[in-house]
């Protein structure tokens, strides 16, 4: 037995499955902080923050070299599966459309496998599957986004390097319960880290820099941003409602614990962009959002202002959108160290100062109406417009360690009966009716074929052979899972008009 | 829709008005069939699913799935949006007998298929489609496939329901220019229909009114379901379902680069937004305000809601004034430049997707090949070989009956 084969054996006995592909590389031993035991010192910890269930098996690995293809892998494999791509450069757009995937780079003595767009391809990687995991990969010199999802429920995002990557790194989108940590992501041209209309997200670890926005959290609810370092963006940690989308708040969003440091990037976001409006030296900025907690950041040096919340009046080049509330209502602004921010500030902000007699720094102000807006220790910062906040009834976000949902989003549970209905009229009545021709045979002369025999009717759908000289040919509906397949069938004989 | 066209010309069909006006009672008792020659269907068409209460269903794939704040956007495998449905096989029977019936226009010569013929898409093929009085009205006629589905209605998101846009160019000077008054006298001159009316609601004491007619239009376009094309396949997860092509041009329609995706938001391919696009006008016409008027708001003029692209590929001419001849020129203008055919002067705050993503040639073409596998007209009802009426003859079939290729 030579070494190499002891080394690719010792992969398949730890990870439980089989590894695909070409190995004209040596793979080295994956240990996956995410399934191991924890270090307890003692103490019985919690479960780790985590987004996709632990899989109860393995399913195969494929491993890919560098030379292969990152997207033939993914079409090769079957949900459960785990892709492991070698360092080297691998220049292609990625795109997942399958449930269960984790796609992992393998990093050796610092090296990773990197994704090169060439400044030609448009997206690095695209996922729409759920329970997808995209971790250690460098990204870079793509046009369009560094990692993006299309209503994937249930992913994970860490540990990715996005460097000088178009106009979002991270961007998330229409998904529910997703974890995006430990990433570094700089030279953005938009937000480094992108939350999109989403629900129940958490953002923590991750280092952004250079970006025009770091962190921004934009018409999603139940998001915890907590524990990043955003610097020298033009805005650092954003939490917005863009008028003009189709899902209309950005409510329950605690961003905690984050270094917000030095953002007075000069703005250079397209024309025409959202965050081309964003004042270089914003530290945080809250637009229309609502039930916004700010505790524990560390926010300095950012020389607008350490805290900017507003209205959509403020921001004169968005749209008008009569279904979006334009207020930030119920900012809540507990205990932050605030150091030296609004040291040069924009002539708006100088304004509104004035009015309250107030010159010189400013950690907060707060611009247009607000509802229910409150502070601790409202002494300790340079403030205005916060004239009308009370005193916060709690100190601290404790309580609430993440939004994340136990167990995931769980898929929509339709009863076996009401699955074979949809699949019968939502697919079989394009081409059969009860009864007479349509372009297929009758369901009656389909029922007296396979009468108490519906595995035989699955076998046929699943495979179909032309059985009659002036009919078409149906076309294989093997893409129903087998649950549905057999709900259909079952349906279908089952018809009485 | 918002208006409708014959196959003759401008001039020769005012003196058709004039003519259809002066011998239209003739015409009907000459033609018109008796109630008994119509049946109306007591099943519910293809893809819905009679209940206890004589309402149909919609029943589709989507169903299996979930979506954000059930708002029905985002990618493959996403539930739909909310949708209309629940009205009655004979509802929808009805409605079709009237969508094809000219008796519905002041001229009795358009029907609403003329502006939404089956054969093109549910659309016209026109720019700007042609009114009752032969002049071209504003904006092109939509299609109606998956209407079921929509919010809101007509280009300037104007109307909120089904009926309330059926009763728009039933009754706009522009379109088929009826009054209340005349639709009901002529409807009820039509031996047929008192009877049709009595038998889709069956509940109401005074069947044949303006309300019922709306609704019985809108029963049958919730009927015009358009959910089985080839990516509709790939979403449910037949990988082969689209060719090469189409599944690149997947993935320049959702890339960050083109961005279509971020508006023409699966599954419907529409997030049902308003957005100011700035697509140039048809020479010598002022600019279209839009969705300005509807909201009473500067900011949204030049403004247009966001259509579906299901079918799309069945409905040139594109945008809202039909200034693009074919697919490849619509998904061109994208890539021209931000604001390049707004004319100087012209203030529009465009929508912030609208960038400069310098699309290849290739990845336009791609975009084509992806747009046209949005294609599935599995669902097509059947056209009447004759209406109530008896009206249903001559110009206005033959165009029809071309167009829809039987």
């Amino acid at each position: 037995m030579n070494a190499k084969f002891k080394v690719v054996l010792a992969i398949v006995i730890f990870a439980g499955g089989w590894i695909m592909g070409s190995s004209n590389n040596v793979a080295p031993v994956i240990t996956s902080s995410m399934d191991g035991a924890s270090y307890s010192g003692g103490f019985q910890s919690d479960d780790s923050i985590r987004a996709v269930p632990k899989r109860s098996a393995q399913g195969n690995i494929h491993l890919v070299n560098p030379g292969d293809s990152i997207q033939a892998a993914v079409e090769a494999a079957q949900p459960g599966d785990t892709i492991r791509v070698m360092p080297g450069t691998y220049s292609e757009t990625v795109y997942i459309d399958k449930d269960d995937i984790h796609l992992v780079g393998v990093i050796q003595q610092g090296e990773r496998a990197t994704m090169d767009g060439l400044g030609k391809l448009n997206d690095a990687i695209l996922y729409s599957g759920n329970n997808v995991v995209i971790e250690n990969f460098r990204i870079t010199k793509y046009k369009g986004n560094g990692i993006m999802g299309q209503a994937g429920n249930n992913f994970e995002i860490r540990n990715n390097v996005i460097i000088d990557t178009g106009i979002y790194g991270i961007f998330p989108q229409l998904g529910t319960n997703g974890l995006v940590e430990h990433n570094v992501v700089s030279g953005i041209e938009d937000a480094a880290i992108y939350i999109g209309m989403s629900d129940n997200i958490h953002v923590a670890h991750n280092e952004v820099f250079d970006n025009v926005a770091g962190i921004e959290i934009e018409n999603s609810r139940h998001a915890v941003v907590e524990n990043n370092i955003a610097y020298n963006n033009t805005g650092g940690i954003l939490a917005f409602v863009t008028p003009g989308l189709p899902i209309k708040t950005t409510e329950d969003v605690i961003i905690r614990n984050n270094f917000v440091l030095d953002n007075n990037t000069a703005n250079f976001g397209a024309p025409g962009s959202i965050v081309s409006g964003i004042p270089a030296g914003t530290g945080i900025l809250i637009m229309a959002a609502d039930d916004v907690i700010i505790e524990g950041n560390i926010i300095s040096g950012n020389k607008t202002a350490g805290i900017i919340v507003n209205d959509h009046s403020f921001a004169t080049t968005i749209t008008m959108d009569v279904e979006s509330d334009p207020n930030s209502d119920r900012t809540m602004i507990l205990d932050n160290v605030m150091l030296n921010n609004g040291y040069d500030t924009i002539p708006e902000v100088t304004a509104v100062a004035l009015t309250e007699l107030h010159t010189g720094l400013v950690d907060i102000v707060h611009v247009g109406p607000s509802n229910g807006s409150c502070i601790i220790n409202r002494h300790r910062y340079r403030a205005v417009g916060i004239g009308n906040y009370g005193e916060c009834d709690f100190t601290n976000t404790d309580s609430t360690e993440s939004y994340l949902l136990a167990g995931g989003a769980q898929p929509r549970v339709i009863h076996p009966s009401e699955r074979g209905e949809i699949a019968y009229l939502g697919v079989c009545t394009g081409c059969h009716s009860y009864t007479g021709r349509l372009i297929g045979p009758s369901v009656q002369v389909i029922q007296a074929m396979y009468a108490g025999n519906p595995e035989g009717l699955v076998e046929y759908i699943n495979a179909p052979v032309k059985k009659r000289d002036n009919f078409p040919e149906m076309p294989a509906q093997n893409y129903l899972d087998a649950e549905t397949q057999m709900a259909v069938a079952n349906y279908m004989l089952a018809l009485e008009k | 829709m918002i208006t409708c066209i014959t196959a003759i010309s401008s001039v020769s069909r005012h003196r058709f008005l004039w003519l259809g006006a002066l011998l239209l009672s003739a015409f009907l008792s000459s033609a018109q069939a008796s109630s008994s020659d119509f049946v109306l269907a007591d099943q519910c068409p293809p893809s819905f699913a009679l209940d206890q209460n004589n309402q149909c269903r919609l029943r589709n794939l989507y169903q299996l799935y979930d979506s954000l704040q059930d708002r029905g956007l985002g990618g493959l495998k996403t539930a739909l949006p909310e949708h209309r449905d629940g009205f009655s096989p004979q509802q929808i029977d009805l409605g079709r007998l009237l969508f094809f019936d000219p008796v519905l226009s002041a001229d009795k010569n358009l029907s609403c298929a003329n502006c939404h013929n089956p054969g093109l898409g549910f659309s016209d093929g026109m720019g700007r489609s042609v009114g009752a009085r032969g002049q071209l009205s504003q904006r092109s006629a939509p299609t109606l496939w998956n209407s079921a589905f929509l919010q809101s209605f007509f280009w300037d998101a104007r109307a909120h329901s089904l009926e309330q846009q059926a009763v728009g160019p039933l009754f706009s000077d522009h379109e088929m220019a009826n009054t209340p008054q005349q639709l009901l006298a002529d409807i009820n001159q039509v031996e047929a229909y008192p009877e049709l009316f009595k038998r889709a609601f069956p509940d109401a004491s005074d069947a044949l009114v303006i309300d019922n007619i709306a609704i019985a239009l809108s029963a049958f376009q919730s009927s015009l379901i358009s959910l089985n094309s080839p990516y509709d396949r790939y979403a449910h997860g037949d990988a082969k379902a689209l060719n090469p092509n189409q599944l690149e041009g997947l993935n320049v329609f959702r890339s960050f680069v083109a961005r279509c995706s971020q508006c023409h938001t699966p599954p419907l391919f529409t997030n049902q937004q308003v957005a100011v696009i700035g697509t140039p006008e048809p020479a010598g016409l002022p600019r279209d305000i839009g969705a300005q008027e509807t909201f009473d708001a500067q900011r949204l003029r030049g403004g247009f809601k966001v259509p579906t692209l299901r079918n799309i590929a069945r409905t040139a001419p594109y945008m809202h004034s039909g200034r693009f001849a074919t697919l490849r020129e619509a998904a061109e203008f994208y890539t021209q430049g931000r604001g390049h055919a707004v004319p100087e002067g012209e203030e529009l705050l465009l929508h912030w997707h609208i960038s400069d993503p310098n699309l290849t040639d290739t990845e336009l073409d791609r975009l084509v090949d992806f747009m046209e596998a949005l294609s599935d007209e599995s669902l097509m009802p059947k056209v009447p070989t004759q209406v109530p009426s008896g009206l249903l003859s001559g110009k206005t079939s033959i165009s029809l009956v071309t167009a829809s290729g039987e």
